[in-house]
């Protein structure tokens, strides 16, 4: 099952490197990692994807909290929380594709974000599932390129991942 | 304030720290801090022949004292050697620090001379790392690291020291913080009251209990409370590989180790108890066998002060997190407190089963194995020899293979912190420094390695540090003339093919090695000979002796697990099957 997990991080050198080792060293995977500094700069905020039964899962989180600059972690998946992702897609955009695309890009409610003689630059935040459709949506004919920023969530209501 | 340089700070900060030896060696990236150990004498550093020994040894007086270990090294090589000491304490979770010079930080990243990315190499093995960048934060790193190593489940700490941080012409002020708080490290200190009544409810109404206990208990100086709850209740105890001594070996209620090797009496209580009370172990596979066939009608309550041990690798009923001494204090405090009793009857049948048992196979009561010959002496007699020699009270480290696993069945460990091996990584070469560390613990005591004639070859040239800095350690090589544990494998599971195994008349004479070193060397070829020559060996208090004992080439570890399978599939010898 996927699962979406946050960690607040010490903002130390070397921190993100333990937490990516972590997963590799026992046999975890990461299907998407996003991490930047918070309001805090002493701490980084760091979202990714995983799969797995509740046994992998519970480990997950306890070697997570095992690791010195993990100050909190919490398994998003687990309550209702906002997940987001954007993409960023460049398609081949000539002829009579052109306005099909700015079409599917409204649908989408996305933007183009670059026009080319030839391309566009297409930009569309969402759900990963959403992003996904759109992919399929458009077809392996007229992407040329595609780079995701990985899913970063929150949970809904008061609560607050905090120190 | 003190003004002090960066070499200067560090070897303060570990004297505040309060580490009395210093197990390392030198290089051009240390030679700033080598300098500043030169000028002062708060603390000893002690020269070996290689960082693996430097570390195994920091790891053992660790393991010997409670104290945390402390080990030096310099950069690029000196790094990557220490890295099997490093992982070994790791696997144990064993308190130390380990100082790593760096090559100056202009440098990083240019495949300078002697360049690693320690903190890299060291990752999957530590349990934190720092690299410190300015002497200014050196006390304050070096305190951090000796918290993190010595509190929650202890572990090795890697700090490395770039050159330039050490420099001589920078000197900066001296304070070593009086407090350590990381907010995003609070181990637990208590385990959870309401679970604690739980698992005294359900242990209380045990009919088939085993206490299963482990490392964490000597680790954590729970020892005498596990002793208190134990009696209280007359259960039977069995400890792991890392937890013996934590119960005495020859008390009544042991039942011997547990595991691949362990008793039939402790594995066959365990596969069929109705309650199972493991505290500090961690349900390892050399103990469980398969885990989906691992004691099937067992309740499982688990002390444990990490919380990733528990139910890692079997389901547990009732986990409890917190130190092991805290936890079974509360739990023995509920108990003499409350009115519940134990089902005296049940556990009087139980004991039955368990004796009737012991009788049967049991390695201590029966003979388990061929009685040794005058001219072919069995292993298991050298260590019943060894435990009679030195009356049970020897500080005893091992290597890897069939002679540690004798020693850890033959010799009765009464005391924690008595019996030490590298039982997670399982180190060859671990034996001969580890006795270092623990001499230099403890001077006066009887420090003896029972070792095999292929482990100790991985760490051989410590025999000249022994001399430098009088460690007369006593090895005792259990000579089968084979990497025997792999043989007795190659013997069960690959038609006795000895791929390798085998050393063709390559041997060393180890009594010529001894002496060569300036050590005493024995060979020991007749049984007859054995008890005297160990007395012998062991009246010469100053000196390093290295008897080499020819024993049985086809001789087996006797139980061993049948896998897969439960804890009770065991081969009890060559030809008996559970
Ligand atoms: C560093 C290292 N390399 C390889 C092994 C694998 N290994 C386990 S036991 C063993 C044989 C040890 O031989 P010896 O020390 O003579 O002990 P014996 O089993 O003969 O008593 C080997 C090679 C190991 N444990 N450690
Ligand atoms: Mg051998």
């Amino acid at each position: 099952m996927k699962r979406l997990i946050s960690v607040l991080l010490e903002n130390e050198p070397g921190s993100l490197s333990r937490v990516v080792g972590l997963f590799s060293q026992r046999g975890y995977n990461i299907d998407s990692l996003s991490v930047a500094p918070t309001e805090d700069k002493t701490l980084s905020r760091l979202t990714l994807t995983t799969a797995g039964d509740d046994h992998t899962i519970e480990q997950i989180t306890k070697q997570l909290n095992k690791l010195i600059d993990v100050v909190k972690v919490i398994d998003l998946s687990e309550g209702v929380h906002i997940e987001r992702e954007l993409m960023l897609l460049k398609v081949k955009a000539s002829g009579a594709v052109r306005a099909e695309i700015k079409r599917c890009v409204d649908i989408f409610r996305g933007q183009i974000v670059d026009v080319g003689p030839t391309t566009y630059v297409v930009q569309i935040m969402g759900e990963s599932t959403k992003l996904d459709a759109f992919i399929e949506a458009l077809g392996d004919a007229v992407i040329l390129e595609v780079v995701r920023t990985g899913v970063c969530g929150l949970m809904r209501g008061e609560k607050s991942l905090k120190v | 304030m003190e003004l002090l340089s960066g070499g200067d700070i560090l070897i303060r900060a570990l004297s505040d720290a309060k580490v009395k030896h210093l197990w390392g060696y030198p290089g051009g990236a240390a030679l700033h801090i080598y300098d500043a150990i030169f000028r002062q004498d708060n603390l000893s550093h002690v020269l070996m022949r290689h960082e693996q020994a430097a570390v195994h040894a920091a790891d053992a007086y660790a393991r010997a004292t409670g104290e945390v270990g402390a080990a030096l090294v310099t950069s690029g090589p000196g790094a990557t050697n220490a890295i099997t000491g490093i992982a070994t304490a790791y696997m144990d979770s064993i308190p130390m620090v380990v100082i790593s010079a760096q090559v100056p930080q202009e440098k990083i990243g240019e495949d300078a001379f002697q360049e690693i990315d320690m903190i890299g190499v060291s990752r999957p093995t530590v349990k934190h790392s720092y690299m410190v960048k300015r002497p200014e934060d050196i006390a304050e790193t070096i305190a951090k690291a000796f918290y993190i190593a010595s509190t929650g489940r202890p572990g090795p700490v890697v700090v490395d020291v770039p050159k330039d941080v050490t420099d001589p012409n920078n000197k900066v002020a001296y304070k070593y913080p009086e407090k350590v708080k990381l907010r995003s490290y609070q181990p637990t200190t208590r385990g959870h009251s309401g679970q604690i009544k739980r698992a005294v409810n359900l242990l209380m109404s045990a009919k088939r209990p085993v206490i299963y206990s482990g490392g964490g208990v000597v680790l954590g100086n729970a020892s005498e409370q596990l002793r208190a709850l134990a009696r209280r209740l007359n259960y039977p105890v069995t400890n792991t590989l890392m937890g013996l001594g934590a119960f005495p070996g020859t008390d009544r209620q042991f039942v011997g180790m547990l595991g691949m090797h362990g008793t039939f009496e402790a594995n066959t209580a365990m596969h069929h108890a109705d309650v199972i009370l493991a505290v500090g172990a961690r349900f390892d596979d050399r103990v469980t066998n398969a885990t989906e066939r691992f004691c099937p009608s067992a309740k499982i309550i688990h002390i444990d002060v990490d919380p990733s041990s528990i139910a890692k690798t079997v389901r547990v009923d009732i986990p409890i997190v917190g130190p092991c001494d805290v936890v079974l204090s509360d739990m023995l405090d509920q108990i003499q407190q409350g009115d519940l009793q134990t089902d005296e009857p049940a556990i009087g049948e139980w004991w039955q089963q368990i004796d009737g048992w012991r009788a049967r196979h049991g390695i201590y009561t029966e003979s388990r194995y061929e009685p040794s010959t005058n001219d072919n002496i069995k292993p298991q007699d050298v260590i019943k020899t060894l435990y009679k020699v030195t009356k049970g009270e020897a500080l005893v480290t091992s290597d890897v293979g069939q002679h540690q696993m004798f020693a850890a069945q033959y010799y009765l460990f009464d005391k924690p912190r008595q019996w030490f091996n590298s039982g997670g990584l399982g180190t060859m070469g671990f034996g001969l420094p580890a006795a270092m560390g623990v001499q230099m613990a403890y001077p006066d005591a009887n420090v003896v390695c029972v070792t095999g004639e292929g482990s100790i070859q991985m760490c051989i040239q410590e025999l000249a540090a022994c001399t430098q800095h009088q460690l007369p350690v006593k090895i005792i090589i259990l000579n089968n003339q084979a990497l025997g544990m792999v043989k007795q494998w190659q013997d069960m599971q690959y038609g006795s093919r000895y791929s390798h195994v085998l050393y063709e008349d390559s041997l060393p004479d180890f009594v010529k090695l001894a002496e060569a070193y300036g050590h005493v060397g024995m060979k020991v070829t007749h049984y007859d000979q054995l008890e005297s020559s160990m007395e012998e060996c062991f009246a010469m208090k100053d000196r390093v002796v290295i008897m080499d004992i020819s024993v049985d080439h086809h001789e087996h570890v006797y139980p061993m697990h049948v896998a897969p399978g439960s804890m009770r599939d065991m081969w009890l010898s060559k030809t008996e099957r559970t």
